[in-house]
């Protein structure tokens, strides 16, 4: 197609909005940071502060913050499956409810089936566990998908029926008997002393997750530039690099100087053959393995969501379903991925709740489908579909589990617990509701 | 201009729909309309709200299927029941209500379903940021608002990246349902350059307006609905605009065209 002369030419500032006034709005805006983001580590912020105050001291500590990310972790994971599930104009009741039934079906295969085929302690099990609780919630997903996408229920309602029918089927797998205890090395992924890291793996972690922010960023800024578009500054591009590894650094020295309990480190030692006399060593937790598993399905979510013809797709169907339609995705298949995903998502979450409880119980997850789609829509996912971030949904989880623990330590007691997350959820929509209309 | 594009009848049609017809609940959207289009060829396709000029095009783009009826690419029979059907025949579609996804940037849409991806399998949104500029400069040169949702966007804009969808994807058939009803007087002879480029590169179009001076201008023939029937085809060169007016209020078909079943008397 021949073509005339108008093609690329963007002058930057052409692209920048208008509105001169020197300072910190043109430098934040230089940044090109995501308001909504900043907002919400803003209210997380305020929330930790909040109750540090109120608590005296004991609300950040690294012992609570710790704990605070082991106990975030399940959620999270979910919560990630269900920003793409509400991107859609979908919602997933079902999501506690196959949590419990995968989980029972990991704790029966590791304690019952697979000690018959190759003993107790076995270092397979945990791995056969792991990816049959991921199949296995993955095809419960996809068949409740496939109902919604083919069959036309729509998802409230075939969901809801989900949400009775695993919980049932969670009971029926051993009739309603607890199984326990789990395999040793599955145990880990719950967390515990057990199941964390130790300070220099954690270091390891740490320095590779800043390389490789600092290689993305620069990646992309050289593809942007290799085809003429306009690149943030130096100099911001050197704030965000120095925010992204402060943040990495501090999380690291924070569940470094959490340390193990004296009793178990004197257990390491004598294991080691070492002598336990005279002043035991500072032994630090390190990362928690649940935590990390979170932490990396974030990132292969949100990579998922922005860098797949997939995650595109599903931000299509969400912003117009019968758009996607005519540009010729096939958006029944994509919804059939999406309830699969998160079901799969759903049989990691049972892993680490179940590893966590050393127990596989049938009321295992009950009441997370509200918490999984609070996180959700806490951090920033848009009901009317379309709009939602993975990073939003897990800040999310770690707010309302911040708001749990933080009256846990203030000795608030459970009924007016919900009734504080409850009416956090209502206001942060209400604030979300005010800062969209902001933007028109 | 007119007449030229008729010079080979003797050619298949590059696409034709035959006795199509489809309802929605009892109400015969379309009932027993034959239609067809030649490469190069700009055809006008009129008629009153409600006729069916969308729906019959809808058919054609894989949106709705038929509930009776044969559609020919090339004069061969084609089994179009989905958009992507359709689009393998080589057929795009502007559609009145631009069917654009709000939430995402321009090159997105313009890419939605055929998109760019990296030796490793990822989106490449830079090359496809870098093709919609391309392909925008051509419609819209003093487009800029490339990073936002086209939610943020005029509906000229919208219109305008609606467009690029259709154009940019070497396009044998080019369905355009009221392509310039919310551009401009620019915009929209820009709209009208690009039809007499698009044509001279051997594209067939169908084209639906309301606007009949805008049809005579770039139209070689012309089919005329009414209540879901063809009133008639004609050239542009054998009828004149109150004809065609007389065609798509009254129903009535002049000497000049050939009448269909939808004609009154
Ligand atoms: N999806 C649908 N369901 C039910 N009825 C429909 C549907 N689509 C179209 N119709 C009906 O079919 C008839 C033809 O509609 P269509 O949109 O094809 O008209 P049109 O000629 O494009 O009109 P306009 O000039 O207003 O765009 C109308 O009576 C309309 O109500
Ligand atoms: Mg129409």
């Amino acid at each position: 197609m021949a073509e005339p002369s108008t093609t690329l030419s963007p002058a930057p500032s052409s692209e920048a909005p208008a509105g001169r006034r020197a300072g910190i709005g043109d430098a934040l805006r230089a940044l090109e940071l995501d308001t909504r983001m900043v907002g919400m580590i803003g209210a997380l912020a305020i929330v930790w502060i909040g109750f540090d105050i109120l608590t005296g001291g004991a609300f950040l500590t690294p012992r609570n913050l710790w704990n605070l990310s082991v106990q975030t972790a399940s959620v999270g994971v979910m919560a990630t499956g269900m920003v793409l599930v509400i991107v859609t104009r979908n919602i997933d009741l079902s999501v506690g409810s196959i949590l419990g039934f995968t989980g029972m079906v990991v704790g029966v295969l590791q304690a019952r089936i697979l000690p018959e085929i190759w003993g107790f302690d076995h270092p397979m099990t945990w791995v056969v566990a792991v990816l049959a609780a991921v199949a296995v919630g993955g095809a419960v997903g996809a068949v409740q998908g496939a109902v919604i996408a083919y069959l036309g229920v729509s998802s409230f309602i075939v969901t809801l029926g989900g949400l009775l029918v695993w919980r049932g089927a969670a009971w029926w797998v051993t009739t309603g008997q607890t199984v326990a205890p789990m395999d040793g090395l599955f145990k880990r992924l719950g967390g515990g002393f057990e199941g964390a890291i130790g300070a220099g793996p954690s270091w390891a972690v740490g320095i590779a997750a800043v390389l490789l922010s600092v290689a993305a960023i620069l990646v992309t800024r050289r593809r942007r530039a290799g085809f003429g578009f306009p690149v943030r500054p130096l100099w911001a591009e050197g704030v965000v690099i120095l925010l992204v590894a402060a943040a990495i650094v501090g999380a690291v020295l924070v569940v470094n100087s959490y340390p193990l309990p004296v009793p178990v480190v004197r257990r390491m030692m004598e294991a080691q053959g070492l002598s336990t006399d005279g002043t035991l060593p500072f032994v630090a937790h390190g990362f928690a393995i649940p935590v990390l598993i979170a932490l990396a399905v974030g990132v292969a979510m949100t990579f998922l969501s922005r860098r797949t013809r997939f995650g595109r797709y599903v931000f299509a169907i969400g912003g117009n379903p019968e758009a996607a339609e005519l540009s010729g995705i096939n958006t029944r298949r994509v919804m059939v991925m999406v309830f699969g995903l998160m079901g799969a998502l759903c049989g990691l979450s049972a892993c680490i709740a179940t590893a966590r409880l050393n127990a596989a119980t049938n009321a295992n997850g009950t009441l997370d489908e509200l918490y999984v789609i609070a996180a959700a829509i806490i951090g920033g996912t848009s009901m009317a579909g379309g709009v939602g971030t993975i990073l939003g949904a897990m800040l999310g989880a770690m707010v309302m589990q911040s708001l749990q623990s933080g009256m846990v330590l203030l000795g608030v007691d459970a009924p007016m617990q919900n009734i504080v997350v409850g009416l956090v959820l209502v206001a942060a929509v209400y604030v979300d509701t005010l800062y969209r209309r902001g933007l028109k | 201009m007119s007449g030229l594009a008729m010079a080979v009848p003797a050619a298949a049609p590059l696409v034709e729909m035959r006795d199509v017809s489809i309802a929605f609940g009892g109400i015969k959207a379309v009932d027993g309309v034959s239609i067809d289009l030649y490469p190069g060829e700009v055809v006008g396709l009129l008629g009153h709200n409600g006729a069916g000029k969308s729906t019959l095009i809808k058919i054609l783009s894989g949106a709705y299927a038929a509930d009776h009826g044969e559609i020919r690419v090339n004069g061969e029979p084609v089994h179009i029941t989905s958009p992507r059907d359709a689009k393998r025949c080589g057929i795009e579609t502007i559609y009145q209500t631009l069917a654009l996804a709000d939430n995402v940037d321009a090159a997105a849409n313009i890419f939605l379903g055929r998109e760019k991806l990296t030796a490793w399998g990822t989106l490449d949104d830079h090359a496809m940021e870098a093709e919609a500029r391309k392909v925008m400069g051509r419609l819209n040169p003093h487009f800029r608002r490339f990073k936002e949702p086209v939610k943020a966007l005029s509906g000229g804009q919208r219109q305008s990246v609606a467009i690029a969808r259709a154009i940019h994807f070497d396009a044998r058939v080019l369905i355009m349902d009221e392509p310039t009803a919310a551009l401009g007087p620019a915009e929209t002879r820009q709209v009208g350059e690009l039809v007499k480029q698009l044509k001279q590169e051997g594209i067939g179009i169908f084209l639906i307006s309301h606007d009949i001076h805008d049809v005579f201008d770039l139209a070689d023939r012309i089919h005329v609905m009414k209540n879901g029937k063809l009133v008639g085809t004609a050239r542009v060169s054998d009828v004149t605009q109150d004809e065609v007016l007389g065609m798509i209020i009254l129903g009535k078909c002049p000497p000049g065209a050939v009448p269909g079943p939808g004609a009154v008397g």
